[in-house]
């Protein structure tokens, strides 16, 4: 029952002419709520009417809050005839029913048609008044918090960690109902679109039933997916992390200054389950539990400390990249990779089992100890694996109950399961950078879920808290408020400190394999971790989370990319699947190798999100996986590649062979230079750890340069097998592999064709698919997001594999190399989250979409965290002195104003030479809103007398003299400037710092088109579309309140086309977080600016 | 295998100044290719120097490989980045085809959602798209901004070597700037500055174009040739600062494209200075008094003082007749400007002597009409020595 929704429809603007006689337009509003509607009166002859409607009020049930959308109609008044629609606008209930999240939905959106794209816009009001309802029986889930960031959200404190959240609706696909022979392509698109919005309220609130139940209060990590299955039906389905997460009170915030990238969370007074409070800041030392070891004697410097508390681990352990699985439900493929399961270190030292059973307690109660996180918060994460990933393959029938999805839950539980029997074989009981997705043929279907097994400190979990680890801590972290402050040096405090908790030191921990290393799960080198020395590490780690804070890294990273393409006959039902199903464990098994190769190449040894996308098309199969390359300095140093001939018959044959490994060398010393890959060199000389190393070895190490390092290594290589210098570490076996290609392999040509195919990015770029480029700190407030979109068709049909994998890989590159180019104003930048999607949307037809954000840097990278600071501030001065600037000259110009009244041009060209070529973003943030600049422009040289501007005008988002000014007849649509809203695919904007987070934004439109050619054609059709959708995620995002979208992601978008008809048709779905940030610098200066701009301007003006 | 579609859409528009000159001197989306290619190098230094002046210590290595591309020529490399060139250019020409319409009604710029353009940028887009080339506007100044005219714009093309696409984008913003504020009262520079945000100097310009449109003022015959638009720009400015209705009074709620009735009326009675014998005398001999000496031409004005008075006050008394205003500039030429040059007159005789011609009027005891005198010689001076060159 309770709970009133109001809307107010205020006015419209740039509305489209539907009457051609007297090019006006008679408009009027439908609200509709359910099943009740509302209207405006019809404001005649207007193209901006001012409808100023009373508060329409819909008394509904909170269970329906969350389902439906509020749906507004524009429609155009006809005495006569039918009232023709001019579009529609749906709005998202949802963030308005959480405390925490927006107030109130007020601004200009966009009036979208499905046929027509963007016509006009109007500004409605929306509020709800939530009377609570505290019926246990209840079927919504109001005030439960939803983020598409797959982190603790910024300004929150993660109390707990329930996990795993998933829910899964089916429908029928209106568009293949019967009665869509009959209705129009726009009802049709429009019943899609309500349905989907419906559905995903549904299932957005059937998720929030389960947090509640689980006792959270929100779920981080939401991913939401469509199936569109065609006659099957339409799924909707969605998986999270749900959570138990406090708000922070926004004077205590932790400043996670951006280019740490992650939580440091606070450090409040302990709540009774939230154990684990991390590492602490070593610039706030006001407010500080005392760590435990303010009794435990004097701070015991990082490397001493594992003495004292406790791992002895056992000396050696084995290791695990990668463990997949293809599966289908008709059971014909073999599985990869996959070691026997279940194996808890029989000989780990007493607390590494203690707590790997407490884990595991408080893991095992659960179906799936799986998390969709990709970051953590410190401590969280303690060992990980590998990736997990599994694939199945199945025959889509229609779904005859909608109500009970019960196959397609069945089916993802099967997968889900197995991916849990996957990291137990590698030694783990969780699950994290869990993810699932779909590729649809017809009606093939490949399910896919991945993540990374890892280990995870139970504390966070409710059932952890027991543990006796976990007591002791929350008993030793009791405040002492006399001894805050004491003159313990913070730095060493925190160390030690967190040395204890995670009874390993923090930086190198995560990389120490949590499996057994005498029942290692597939062969694998392992040696001792290059930071610690104590634990094994393994010498390669793919995982699908981000880079952890803590790691250490050496040098930058990259993006490192394999593609794959496989023809398949053309099939139908079973047979299809059962092709599909045999080749895909191939195809799995050439990414895998296609990426330690190139990750070789560029001799680096980890990978982080790691994303592998296997699209079905009608007669082929792609395979792209994308990651971001990082040299882990705990990890030890890759070795180099070589090739080895198998008959060594003939002169020019070798030759051959020895240009072709020349280039490799020179492609990874090259690499090394430019991804400053140095790795330091003392570990390798320490004796402890290479006690028995070669003395030939040691000496080309010390007394030459890295490029030297890297060669003599791989000399040992070549000469002699046995006297390696990892042989003295290396206890398993048949260890080089990895490294050697044999180019009579057709395959490996291949490989080694496509390994130097990879074009060079180009100076002053990089980039990488994960949140944050390593090595990389100091970030300007310029930023990018861009979607690039390409489909290519494949001309000729009888295509070989090879063929086709050129074609791909060049379409991949080509696609980068343009990025590059466009991007080019931007340098030094990094392209930062680049997430591929590629699908196989007709026969030969291969689509590529891009999505990403490309953010600047300053030149001097190296730079210390603090030198980043100051930087920021400089960056607010030169704001500054650059609004003065503009406002000195319009005052001159006014002083004089006949004799010269100029001040436009002038003040122009200093725009112009302020900023030369097209460099946008760091424009962008000097001015707050742009229509407020060009009025007061024109405005202070319209009027004749001098005004000086001041801060506080300038900031008003109205400036009144506007109206007045104005003597023409025509009155000019001149509402709130507005609002920039920035997007990004990150979780935070470099420079600022999230304060608020206003609801999550998820998205669904479809745009189709019966005159292609006059649009542009496909291109011209698709780029409108896409940037009307980035305007009305705009829109939606500053109606909140926002001023920026983050964890950004255009989960969908499907296009279909027939050019014969002139006809095309696309889907897109796009999501993310709307939230408030203010710059880093202003915090201090002025937060209460802030919000009187947010209350005053409703909403309108909440910009830097 | 071909690229079937290509876009590539950003949250905050980019837009190459280089690639939107290109665009809007209308180079179309097919053959523009080659063109750009002409163009690069302009671009590329442009580009590097901003650059250079930015990050000194990076040399912008995409310039560098655009360079190589450019300079690896007809092999493979030009071949990737003619790709990747083409594709570039056709977003942004996709953007600025959608941006067009937004910019025929500029303040739709600031307040429209679709594209996310900062400040500067639109400041940048409305003032390029509005630009015009002098030669064309050189053209089609004065003549009727209609149907007609457009239909002869591929003459004007072929004539001034602007493309006919540019042509016409020139032409239709003069005349949507004419449709405007031909129904707007208030001061004509103010208004098209509101309505179309341009800067001053261009303000200007266009109510200079506007406003030989409305009047249409002959501009085309040979004997004006040798004038530039900025003269004539110049000159309308002094006649719509002077001698239209708004010229008095800002506050009068009426239009200042027309000139003023009442005022062109009174210019009849300057015909007395020359009907008047006595008058006509007694003018040339202040006149000649003031100037003897002072300059080398005084024989030839002496000689020539009663027919150039008779030529500008001729002018004056028939503006009231809107044909006879259509001739006023080709009046102004022939009447006393060829009459002087052809004496060899320096620029500074010809001020020299308007100056006096003026104020030696007030001195004329039975000449009533001073103030009309002044309001008419003081545009009528400046537009002549504006005017008064080769």
């Amino acid at each position: 029952m309770p709970g009133k929704l109001k809307a107010k429809i205020v006015a419209g603007r740039h509305l489209p002419v539907m009457d051609r006689a007297s090019d006006l337009t008679d408009a009027f509003v439908e609200v509709k709520f359910g099943n009740t509607t509302f209207k405006t009166d019809v404001f005649p002859k207007s193209l901006n009417p001012q409808w100023n409607s009373e508060w329409f009020k819909f008394e509904v049930d909170d269970e329906d809050l969350q389902d439906e959308p509020l749906q507004i109609t524009v429609l155009d008044h006809d005495t006569y005839s039918a009232n023709d629609a001019i579009g529609k606008v749906y709005i998202d209930i949802d963030p308005l029913l959480s405390c925490e999240a927006a107030t109130v939905i007020s601004g200009w959106l966009p009036i979208y048609d499905t046929i027509h794209g963007i016509r006009g816009e109007i500004n409605v009001l929306v509020k709800v008044d939530l009377f609570n309802d505290l019926n246990r029986f209840r079927q919504s889930s109001c005030g439960v918090k939803f983020f598409c960031t797959t982190s603790i959200p910024r300004c929150y404190r993660v109390a707990l960690v329930h996990g795993f959240v998933e829910e899964l609706v089916v429908n029928e696909d209106p568009e293949y109902q019967w009665i869509d022979r009959i209705r129009t392509p726009r009802a049709s698109n429009e019943a899609r679109q309500r349905l989907i919005s419906l559905m995903s309220g549904e299932l957005q609130r059937k998720i929030g039933l389960k947090v509640l139940e689980m006792g959270g209060n929100a779920v981080v990590g939401y991913l939401q997916c469509f199936d569109l299955e065609g006659e099957s039906g339409l799924v909707v389905r969605a998986i999270g992390t749900a959570c138990t997460l406090d708000k922070l009170s926004p004077g205590t915030a932790p400043n996670t200054t951006t280019h740490t990238n992650t939580h440091t969370l606070p450090n409040t007074a302990p709540t009774s389950n939230a154990c684990n409070s991390p590492s602490k800041d070593s610039k706030e030392p006001v407010f500080s539990e005392d760590p435990p070891h303010s009794l435990s004697g004097p701070p015991t410097p990082l490397r001493t400390l594992p003495s004292s508390s406790p791992p002895p681990f056992s000396p050696s352990k084995p290791c695990s990249r990668q463990s997949s699985s293809s599966d289908t439900d008709l059971s014909l493929t073999p599985r990869i990779g996959m070691g026997s399961g279940g194996s808890v270190g029989k000989e780990a030292g007493p607390l590494k089992t203690l707590l790997r059973q407490h884990t595991q307690s408080a893991l095992e109660q659960r179906e799936f100890p799986i998390f969709t996180l990709t970051c953590f918060p410190p401590g969280f994460l303690v060992h990980v694996g590998g990736v997990v990933s599994t694939r199945s393959v199945k025959l889509l029938d229609r779904i005859h109950n909608p109500d009970e999805p019960e196959t397609r839950d069945a089916w993802w539980e099967e997968i889900r399961q197995e991916i849990k029997s996957h990291a137990k074989a590698l030694g783990c009981h969780a699950v994290v950078g869990y993810s699932e997705s779909t590729s649809i043929c017809e009606e093939v279907c490949i399910l896919s879920a991945s993540g990374t097994a890892a280990m995870l400190n139970p504390r966070f979990m409710r059932e952890g808290c027991l543990d006796t680890g976990g007591s002791d801590h929350r008993l030793s972290r009791q405040p002492h408020p006399g001894m805050v402050g004491s003159e313990r040096g913070e730095g060493e405090v925190s160390s030690t400190w967190l040395g204890f908790e995670d009874a390993s030191p923090p930086s190198c921990g995560f990389v120490h394999i949590p499996y057994d290393e005498f029942n290692m799960p597939f062969p694998a080198q392992l040696t001792y971790c290059y930071h610690c020395r104590r634990q094994k590490v393994p010498d390669v780690l793919f995982t699908t989370i981000d880079l952890p804070a803590e790691a250490e890294v050496t040098g930058k990273g990259c993006l490192i990319q394999a593609r794959l393409c496989r023809t398949k006959k053309k099939a139908q039902g079973e047979v299809n699947a059962t092709s599909i199903s045999n080749l895909l464990p191939f195809m799995e098994y050439e990414l895998h190798t296609q990426l330690m190769n190139k990750l070789k190449l560029r001799s680096m040894n980890a990978l982080f999100g790691l994303r592998i996308q296997i699209s079905v098309g009608e007669n082929m199969l792609l395979g792209l996986a994308s990651a971001t390359g990082v040299y882990l300095s705990a990890l030890p140093a890759p070795g180099g590649i070589q090739i080895a001939g198998k008959t060594p018959s003939d002169l020019s044959y070798d030759q051959h062979i020895s240009t072709m490994q020349k280039r490799i060398d020179d492609t990874i010393a090259k690499n090394k230079e430019l991804y400053n890959i140095h790795p330091p060199k003392l570990f390798t000389l320490d004796p402890e750890a290479f006690t028995g190393l070669n003395t030939e070895c040691i000496e080309e190490v010390v007394g030459s340069p890295i490029p030297d390092r890297q060669r003599s290594s791989r000399l040992f290589r070549s000469t002699s097998e046995s006297s390696d210098e990892l042989s003295e570490l290396d206890l398993s076996h048949g260890k080089k592999d990895a490294f050697v290609l044999e180019i009579d392999d057709t395959d490996a040509v291949e490989d080694i064709q496509s390994l130097l195919t990879d074009a060079p990015i180009p100076a002053g770029f990089y980039s990488c698919n994960t949140e944050v480029m390593p090595g990389i700190h100091n970030w300007t407030s310029g930023l990018q997001m861009f979607t690039s979109v390409r489909v290519y068709r494949l001309s000729n049909a009888n295509l070989t594999n090879q063929g086709l994998n050129k074609i791909f890989t060049d379409l991949c590159e080509n696609l980068l190399k343009s990025l590059y180019f466009k991007l080019r104003s931007m340098i030094p930048c990094c392209l930062c989250h680049l997430n591929f999607t590629v699908a196989v949307p007709e026969e030969e037809l291969i689509q590529v979409a891009v999505t990403a954000v490309a953010m600047s840097f300053d030149k001097e990278t190296q730079q210390a965290a603090d030198k980043a600071l100051t930087r920021g501030s400089g960056e607010n001065e030169e704001q500054l002195q650059f609004s003065m600037e503009l406002c000195g000259e319009s005052t001159i110009s006014n002083n004089q104003p006949t004799a010269k009244p100029s001040g436009v041009p002038e003040s122009a060209m200093v725009h112009s030479s302020r900023a030369p070529s097209v460099d946008y973003g760091s424009f962008a943030d000097r001015c707050s809103t742009w229509l407020e600049l060009l009025r007061l422009k024109a405005h202070t040289i319209r009027r004749g007398s001098v005004k000086t501007i001041s801060s506080s005008e300038r900031c008003s988002p109205l400036p009144e003299g506007r109206s007045r000014s104005l003597r023409s007849t025509r009155s000019l649509p001149c509402g709130a400037p507005v609002t920039v809203v920035k997007m990004t695919p990150l979780s935070f904007l470099p420079g600022t710092r999230i304060v608020k987070y206003l609801g999550i934004i998820n998205m669904f439109f479809i745009r189709e088109t019966t005159s292609l050619r006059e649009e542009g054609g496909v291109s011209g059709f698709l780029h409108s579309f896409i940037a009307e959708v980035f305007a009305m995620v705009r829109a939606h995002v500053a109606a909140l309140g926002g001023n920026a979208l983050v964890s950004y992601s255009m989960k969908e978008c499907v296009f279909m086309e027939n050019p014969n008809k002139n006809q095309a048709q696309c889907l897109i779905n796009v999501s993310g977080d709307a939230v408030i940030f203010i710059r880093e610098s202003d915090q201090e200066a002025i937060p209460p600016l802030l919000t009187s701009r947010q209350t005053s301007s409703t909403g309108a003006d909440g910009t830097t | 295998m071909s690229v079937e579609l290509d876009v590539f859409v950003v949250n905050t528009t980019i837009m190459d100044e280089e690639v939107y000159q290109l665009w809007l001197d209308g180079y179309t989306g097919l053959g523009h290719n080659i063109n750009q290619l002409t163009h690069i190098d302009i671009l590329d230094t442009v580009i590097h120097q901003s650059y250079e002046s930015c990050y000194l210590s990076a040399p912008s290595s995409v310039n560098d490989a655009v360079k190589v591309r450019m300079e690896g020529g007809v092999l493979e490399g030009c071949e990737a980045s003619a790709e990747v060139l083409h594709s570039d250019t056709m977003d942004q020409y996709r953007t600025f085809q959608m941006c067009e319409r937004l910019l025929h009604s500029p303040v739709k710029l600031a307040n429209q959602l679709l594209f996310q353009i900062p400040p500067h940028r639109q400041v940048m887009l409305i003032e390029r798209y509005y630009a015009f080339d002098s030669v064309f506007v050189r053209e089609v100044l004065g003549k009727k901004l209609s149907k007609g005219t457009k239909k002869d714009l591929d003459d004007v093309s072929a004539k001034t070597g602007v493309t006919l696409k540019s042509c016409r984008r020139q032409f239709d913003n003069f005349k949507r700037v004419f449709k405007v504020v031909e129904e707007l009262k208030g001061p004509l520079v103010e208004n098209i500055r509101q309505h179309f945000l341009l800067s001053d100097k261009l303000a200007r310009d266009y109510a200079a174009i506007v406003f030989f449109a409305n009047n249409r003022f002959e501009t085309g015959k040979k004997k004006l040739h040798y004038l530039t638009f900025q003269d004539f720009a110049f000159c309308a400015g002094q006649l719509i600062s002077n001698w239209t209705v708004g010229a008095l009074d800002n506050m009068v709620e009426d239009m200042d494209v027309d000139l003023e009735k009442e005022f062109l009326q009174d210019l009849k009675e300057l015909k007395i200075l020359i009907t008047d014998r006595d008058l006509l005398d007694q003018h040339k001999s202040l006149v000649c008094t003031a100037l003897r000496g002072k300059t080398k031409a005084f024989n030839e004005m002496e000689a020539n003082f009663k027919n150039l008075s008779r030529g500008l006050v001729n002018i004056a008394a028939k503006l009231t007749n809107t044909k006879e205003v259509r001739d006023f500039f080709i009046d102004l030429v022939e009447k006393f400007i060829e009459p002087c040059r052809s004496d060899k007159w320096t620029a500074g005789d010809m001020r020299l002597y308007l100056t006096h011609y003026t104020n030696s009027a007030h001195v004329l005891d039975t000449f009533k009409h001073q103030v009309v005198w002044d309001r008419y010689m003081g545009v009528i001076k400046s537009c002549i020595l504006k005017m008064y060159h080769d």
